[in-house]
C-alpha cells in the first residue's frame, strides 16, 4: 500500500478506499463522450470530518481531489483529468432537518434526488422540491454545484436558485457556512441580507470545495397535477406561444421538445405545460386561461392542443420523466450526450433548425429538448444525440455535432451549462476579461495548490 | 381516381334539407339550408365552411342516400380551408402511417379488426370473446383512416384505404368484425361512397355482441344500472347500427336513461373539437353533455369509442358517473368484469 492509501485507509477505514482495477476503471469514466482518465484512488467517507482530513491530506500531498454524486452530469466534469483522489459522496445522503412552516430541507451533499422526493412523499405529501429529470440517483448537492434545473424552475428559476444555504468543506479543509445559517439556525437563505457568498462554489464544479450540507427550498405538493402538450409546426412561434404561457403565470413547468421519432412527433414542436391544484376547479381555472392565451394561435391553424392518449399521460406526469433516458438507448449501446447551452427563448427557432441540420449532416439520432427558466428569462436548449458506443464512428460524429453546438451556442449569444473542459475554455476565452481576471482571484485564493478538480474552470495565464 | 357519388340534384329536389336543418352547430332554414347545399355542390362559397364543426351528424340526417359530410370535407379540401391546425393534421397522418408494426394473431375466415387502438387487447377477451380469438389484426396497416374527414383531407384517405384493402385481402379474410366503430363506418360506408372496394363483409361489434350475448343469455344477470351512452361521431356513418344500442341494454337489464342528447341529438365527446376550434367550443359541449347525463341520473356512461372515453372517461368520473367502454359493459353482465 502506498503511503496515500494508508492514510485514506485511517480516515474512512479499509473498506472505503480503494485503488483496484475495477473500481479505477469504473470512477475514470462517465455515460458521455469523454475519454476516461483514471484517478489513484477512489474513497467512500461518510462524515464532514473525514471529508475534511481528505482535503488536508490532498493538500499536503499536492493530489487532485474530485467530488463526485451519481456521476451523472454526462460532460466529463467527474473525470479525474489529473488523476488523484474521486471522493464518492454516496454515503453522505442523510435528511437532516425538514422545516414544515419555513418549507426547507437540510440533506448532506450525497443524497440523491431520489431519496429527498421519496422522503417527502411520506413524510411531508404537501411539499416538494424542484426534481430535475435525470435519473433519481443524481444527487441534489452536484445538481445546484452545476446550475441544474428542475421541475419547479420554470417559476423559480435554477435549482441552484432554490438553496437555502451550505455547509462547505473549503480546499484547505475548514468548514464554512454559507447564508442566512453562518448566522441564525435557521437555513432559509443562500445569502440575503448577508453578501450572497453562495456564487463561490455553485457552478464550480467542486473546483472551489465541496458540499457537504445544504438546505433545498420546498414548495407547495398540490394535490392534482395535469399535463397539456400545444403543437405547432411553425418553429418561429414558439417564443410566442412561450410568451403567451408564461404571461399567464399558471404553468409550473413549461417544457418543448422536437424530434423526428417516434412517427407522431415529426416535424412539429411540442410545448407541454403542467398545472396544478388542489381542486378541480383550480386546475381547470389555470387550464382555461392558458388554452384561452393561445386561442389565437388555434384560429390561425398555427397550433393546437393534442389530444394526449390516456397511456401516455402518466409518462407524462412522472417525475423524473423518463423519455431522456429511453432517448438515450435509441441507437443501443447506452450512448447519450446533449449540450444544453443557456440562452434566450427568442433563440429557439435557430436552434431547433441547428439541430436538424447538425443531425442530418452527421446523421444522428437527435432530440431537441427546452425547459423554460424562470418565467421566460431565458431555456435550456439540450441539443441531445443518441449513439451506441461500440460505433466508434457513431462516436465521433456526436462528438463533431457537439463541437458544432459549442461554436453555435457563443453566436447566437448562448452561454454554456455543464461545460466540458472544452467548453470552459472557450467560454474563458470569450467572457469579458475582468470577469475572468476575477474568477482567477476567486480559484486562486480559495485553491492556492489547484487540488480541487483540476483541469476544471483552469486558468491558462 | 376515387370519386364521391354525390347526386347533388337530390338536394335541389329535397323536401326537407335535413342535412343542415337539424345541425346542432348551425341554425339555418329549410330554403337557406337547401341554396347552401347546392352551393357547395356547386363548388361556390358557402358559410358552412365556417361553421361546420365536423361531427358528421348531416351523413345521419340526409335521408336521401347523399353524402353531405363528405362534400363539405371534398370542397373544403379543394379550397384549402383547414379544419384543423396544420400540426395537428400532421400529427394525425403520422399516426397514421403504416410502420410495419402491426400484429396479427391466427386470423381465420372472420377476423376480429382492433383498428390501431391497443384498448381492445385488454377488452377483447373471456367467454364474450372465446369463439373469435386469437382471429385479431391490429396495426396502422389495417387502420381505417375514416378520422380524417375530421381534418378534411379525403386524399390521404383515397390513398391509404385502397392499400388497407389490399393488406385485408392478402390475409384472405371474409368477415372483419369492427371493434371500433369507426373501422365499420369506414367499410360499410365511406369506401363505398367512393367506390373503393371492399373485399370481405364488414360487421358491427354490436351485431357480435348481441349475438353473443343471446348464446350467453343463461349466463346474464341483469345489471340494472342507469347508463347514459356516449354515441361517437362514426356512429352517424352506420345509423342503422345505432338500433343495437337498445337491443344490447335490453338484453343485459340496462336502462338507457332518456336524455336530450341522445340518439340523432347526440353530442361529440369533444376531443376533436378541442384539438380544432379550442376551448369554448369542446368545453361548452361537454358541459351540456356531461350535465343532461348527471340530470338524468346515469349512473355508468357507456363508450362506444375509446377515443371518447379518452376524453370524457376522466371528465364524468369526476362527476360520478363511472366511464366503461360496451363491451366490458357486456362482460360485467355475464360476470367477467
Ligand atoms: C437522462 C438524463 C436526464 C437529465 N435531466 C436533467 C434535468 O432535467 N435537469 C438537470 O439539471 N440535469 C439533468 N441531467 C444532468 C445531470 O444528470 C444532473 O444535473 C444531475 O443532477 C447531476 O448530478 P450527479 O450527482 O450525477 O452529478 P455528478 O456528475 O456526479 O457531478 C457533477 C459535478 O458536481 C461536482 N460535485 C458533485 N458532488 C459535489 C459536492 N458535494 N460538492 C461540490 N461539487 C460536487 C462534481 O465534481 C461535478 O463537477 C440529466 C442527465 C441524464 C443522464
Amino acid at each position: 500500500m502506498t503511503d496515500i492509501m494508508h492514510s485514506l485507509a485511517d480516515i474512512v477505514g479499509e473498506d472505503y478506499v480503494s485503488s483496484q482495477p475495477e473500481e479505477i476503471y469504473f470512477y475514470a469514466r462517465d455515460p458521455g463522450l469523454m475519454p476516461p482518465h483514471e484517478p489513484d484512488y477512489v474513497v467512500v467517507p461518510s462524515t464532514v470530518e473525514e471529508i475534511q482530513e481528505i482535503v488536508r491530506l490532498a493538500n499536503r500531498e499536492k493530489t487532485p481531489v474530485v467530488p463526485m454524486g451519481a456521476g451523472l452530469a454526462l460532460t466529463g466534469l467527474i473525470i479525474p483529468l489529473k488523476g488523484g483522489i474521486v471522493i464518492d459522496m454516496k454515503r453522505m445522503n442523510r435528511i437532516l432537518e425538514v422545516n414544515e412552516g419555513a418549507r426547507y430541507a437540510i440533506v448532506e451533499g450525497g443524497t440523491s434526488q431520489g431519496q429527498l422526493s421519496a422522503y417527502l412523499e411520506k413524510n411531508y405529501p404537501r411539499l416538494r422540491h424542484s426534481i430535475p429529470d435525470a435519473p433519481p440517483t443524481a444527487t441534489i448537492a452536484a445538481n445546484v454545484t452545476i446550475h441544474g434545473q428542475g421541475r419547479l424552475t420554470q417559476q423559480r428559476g435554477f435549482n441552484s436558485d432554490m438553496v437555502g444555504g451550505l455547509e462547505v468543506v473549503l480546499p484547505s479543509g475548514e468548514v464554512c457556512k454559507i447564508g442566512s445559517c453562518a448566522l441564525s439556525f435557521g437555513w432559509f437563505s443562500k445569502g440575503p441580507p448577508l453578501p450572497d457568498l453562495s456564487g463561490l462554489f455553485l457552478g464550480w464544479f467542486g473546483a472551489t470545495g465541496i458540499i457537504t450540507k445544504l438546505a433545498v427550498k420546498l414548495y407547495p405538493r398540490k394535490k392534482f397535477r395535469d399535463v397539456e402538450i400545444f403543437v405547432t409546426d411553425r418553429g418561429e412561434l414558439v417564443p410566442d406561444i412561450v410568451y403567451e404561457i408564461t404571461h399567464t403565470e399558471m404553468a409550473e413547468d413549461v417544457l418543448i421538445f422536437t424530434q423526428p421519432m417516434p412517427l407522431m412527433f415529426r416535424d412539429n414542436h411540442h410545448v407541454s405545460f403542467y398545472i396544478t391544484g388542489d381542486t378541480d376547479e383550480e386546475l381547470e381555472f389555470k387550464r382555461k386561461l392558458i388554452w384561452k392565451a393561445l386561442d389565437r394561435f388555434i384560429k390561425a391553424k398555427d397550433g393546437g392542443f393534442m389530444g394526449i392518449p390516456p397511456a401516455m399521460k402518466p409518462t407524462l406526469l412522472e417525475m423524473p420523466q423518463r423519455s431522456a433516458s429511453r432517448l438515450a438507448d435509441v441507437k443501443r449501446g447506452g450512448g447519450f450526450e446533449y449540450s444544453g447551452p443557456i440562452i434566450m427563448v427568442e433563440k429557439y427557432p435557430e436552434c431547433s433548425e441547428k439541430l436538424k441540420e447538425l443531425a442530418s449532416q452527421y446523421g444522428l439520432a437527435y432530440s431537441g429538448m427546452v425547459r423554460v427558466i424562470d418565467g421566460g428569462h431565458s431555456m435550456m436548449f439540450a441539443f441531445a444525440f443518441a449513439f451506441n458506443r461500440s460505433d466508434p464512428d457513431m462516436m465521433e460524429n456526436t462528438r463533431k455535432a457537439l463541437k458544432e453546438v459549442s461554436d453555435f451556442v457563443l453566436k447566437v449569444g448562448g452561454v454554456y451549462w455543464k461545460p466540458t473542459v472544452e467548453e470552459q475554455r472557450m467560454a474563458l476565452e470569450n467572457m469579458d476579461p475582468n470577469t475572468r481576471k476575477l474568477m482567477k482571484m476567486i480559484k486562486e485564493n480559495l485553491d492556492p495548490n489547484g487540488i480541487m478538480n483540476p483541469g476544471n474552470w483552469e486558468f491558462i495565464s | 381516381m376515387y370519386e364521391l357519388k354525390f347526386d347533388g340534384s337530390l338536394c335541389q329536389t329535397c323536401p326537407t334539407a335535413d342535412c343542415l336543418v337539424k345541425c346542432q352547430y348551425m341554425d339555418l332554414e329549410k330554403d337557406e339550408a337547401k341554396k347552401q347545399m347546392v352551393n357547395i355542390w356547386e363548388g361556390k362559397d358557402s358559410f358552412v365552411f365556417e361553421g361546420c364543426v365536423t361531427c358528421y351528424a348531416c351523413e345521419e340526417y340526409c335521408r336521401r342516400g347523399n353524402h353531405p359530410f363528405y362534400l363539405i370535407t371534398e370542397k373544403r379540401e379543394e379550397k384549402g380551408l383547414l379544419t384543423a391546425p396544420r400540426a395537428i393534421t400532421k400529427q394525425w397522418i403520422n399516426i397514421g402511417e403504416p410502420q410495419g408494426k402491426f400484429k396479427v394473431g391466427k386470423p381465420g375466415e372472420r377476423v376480429l379488426s382492433f383498428g390501431f387502438m391497443p384498448e381492445f387487447f385488454k377488452m377483447a377477451k373471456g367467454r364474450l370473446f372465446q369463439k373469435a380469438m386469437p382471429s385479431f389484426i391490429f396495426g396502422q396497416e389495417f387502420f381505417c383512416n375514416v378520422v380524417y374527414i375530421h381534418f378534411a383531407n379525403t386524399s390521404i384517405i383515397k390513398k391509404r384505404l385502397p392499400m388497407i384493402m389490399e393488406n385485408f385481402r392478402k390475409l384472405g379474410v371474409k368477415e372483419v368484425v369492427c371493434l371500433h366503430d369507426e373501422c365499420y363506418g369506414s367499410f360499410a360506408h365511406l369506401a363505398p361512397a367512393y367506390g373503393i372496394e371492399v373485399p370481405f363483409k364488414p360487421i358491427h361489434y354490436f351485431e357480435f355482441l348481441y349475438e353473443r350475448l343471446k348464446e350467453l343469455r343463461n349466463d346474464i344477470k341483469p345489471l340494472n344500472f342507469k347508463v347514459a351512452y356516449q354515441r361517437p361521431c362514426s356512429s352517424r356513418l352506420s345509423p342503422d347500427k345505432h338500433r343495437l344500442v337498445r337491443d344490447i341494454m335490453d338484453l343485459i337489464g340496462v336502462r338507457l336513461v332518456e336524455r336530450e342528447y341522445q340518439d340523432e341529438n347526440a353530442l361529440c365527446c369533444g376531443g376533436i373539437y378541442a384539438m380544432c376550434f379550442g376551448y369554448d367550443l369542446a368545453n361548452d359541449v361537454q358541459r351540456r353533455n356531461m350535465d343532461d347525463m348527471a340530470k338524468h341520473g346515469a349512473e355508468y356512461c357507456v363508450f362506444n369509442c375509446p377515443a371518447c372515453q379518452g376524453t370524457l372517461g376522466e371528465k364524468v368520473a369526476k362527476m360520478g358517473i363511472k366511464p366503461i367502454h360496451m363491451i366490458e359493459l357486456c362482460r360485467m353482465a355475464i360476470g367477467e368484469a
